[in-house]
C-alpha cells in the first residue's frame, strides 16, 4: 500500500517536472523544472531497490549535468530567445500528425485490447550484500575492459570541452 | 521500498516546506510597502551594473565541463570503496589504470591553461 502511494507521489514528480520543462517560458525555471522530473525518477530508482542508480541520478544528473545546463543557459542570449515565439506557427500540421497518430493508436487499442496480455509484473528482490556491492563485482571482474574504456570517453570529453572553449578565449 | 530510507524522504519533506511555511507565513506578518529602490536586486549596497540575465564568459562553461568529467570519475570510485578488500590489489591496479588516464586528461587541460582565470 505504502508502495503503491510512494510510487504515485514520485511518478507525479517526475511528470509533473517534465511538463513544466516544456512549458515554462524563463529558461532558468525550465531547468528547476528538469530538477524536480529527475529527483522524481531518482525515487522511482529507489523504489526498484537500485540504490546505486538512485544515488548515481541525483549526485550526476541532479548535481553534475544541472549545473551543466545552468552554465550554458547563462552562456546563450536568453533575451532574444524570450522574446520569440515559443511555439512553432505549423501547429495545424502538428496537431493534424499527433491527431492522426491518437486515432491509429485507439483503433488498434479498441481492436486489440482484449487479446493484449501483459506479463505478470516482476517483484525486484534486493539481493545479497545490496545492490552497489554485487554492481562493483560485476563491474570490476566481469566489465573490466569497458570500465576501463570509460575513463578514455572522459578523456575525451575533457580534450572535446577544453579545445571548443579555448579556442574563443 | 527498501528500508532505511524513510528518514531521509522525511527529512526532505521538511526541507522543502520549511521555506515555503516560513515565506506563507512572513508574508502576512510584514508590512508591504514597495518602493522601486527596495525592489531593485540587492548587492551589498552597490548599485547593479546590467541585469543578471546576461552573457557571462565561456569559461565558466570549461569550468562545468571538467565538473562534471570528474564527477563521474567520483561515481566510479564508490562501488570500488565498498568491496575494497575483495578486489585487494586486483581492484587497486585497474582503479590505478582508470585514474592515470584522467590524471593524463587533467594535465593536459593544466598545461593547456583551461584552468588558468585571465
Amino acid at each position: 500500500m505504502t508502495e503503491t502511494v510512494f510510487f504515485y507521489c514520485f511518478a507525479a514528480l517526475a511528470v509533473a517536472g517534465a511538463i513544466l520543462t516544456v512549458t515554462m517560458r524563463n529558461a532558468v525555471h525550465c531547468a528547476i523544472s528538469l530538477i524536480a522530473s529527475l529527483g522524481g525518477v531518482a525515487g522511482l530508482y529507489l523504489m526498484l531497490h537500485a540504490e546505486f542508480l538512485f544515488a548515481v541520478q541525483i549526485v550526476l544528473y541532479i548535481g553534475g549535468i544541472m549545473v551543466l545546463f545552468l552554465f550554458v543557459i547563462m552562456l546563450v542570449n536568453l533575451e532574444a530567445a524570450a522574446r520569440e515565439r515559443q511555439f512553432h506557427r505549423s501547429w495545424v500540421g502538428g496537431l493534424l500528425c499527433a491527431g492522426g497518430t491518437g486515432a491509429m493508436l485507439a483503433w488498434f487499442w479498441l481492436r486489440g485490447a482484449g487479446t493484449l496480455r501483459l506479463p505478470p509484473a516482476v517483484q525486484p528482490t534486493p539481493r545479497e550484500g545490496g545492490n552497489v556491492e554485487s554492481l562493483a563485482m560485476v563491474l570490476f571482474r566481469d566489465y573490466l575492459v569497458p570500465f576501463e574504456l570509460a575513463s578514455l570517453l572522459l578523456l575525451v570529453a575533457i580534450v572535446g570541452g577544453v579545445m571548443m572553449a579555448k579556442k574563443r578565449i | 521500498m527498501p528500508e532505511g530510507y524513510l528518514p531521509i524522504f522525511i527529512f526532505l519533506i521538511c526541507a522543502i516546506l520549511f521555506p515555503l511555511v516560513l515565506l506563507a507565513i512572513f508574508r502576512y506578518l510584514r508590512p508591504s510597502l514597495p518602493i522601486p529602490v527596495k525592489l531593485e536586486a540587492y548587492e551589498c549596497g552597490i548599485r547593479a551594473a546590467s541585469n543578471a540575465r546576461g552573457r557571462y564568459t565561456v569559461r565558466f562553461y570549461i569550468v562545468a565541463i571538467l565538473f562534471v568529467v570528474f564527477d563521474v570519475e567520483t561515481i566510479f570510485l564508490f562501488p570500488w570503496a565498498v568491496r575494497f578488500r575483495q578486489l585487494a590489489w586486483f581492484g587497486v591496479a585497474e582503479v590505478a589504470v582508470f585514474l592515470s588516464i584522467l590524471i593524463v586528461g587533467y594535465i593536459w587541460a593544466y598545461k593547456k591553461g583551461a584552468l588558468e582565470w585571465v
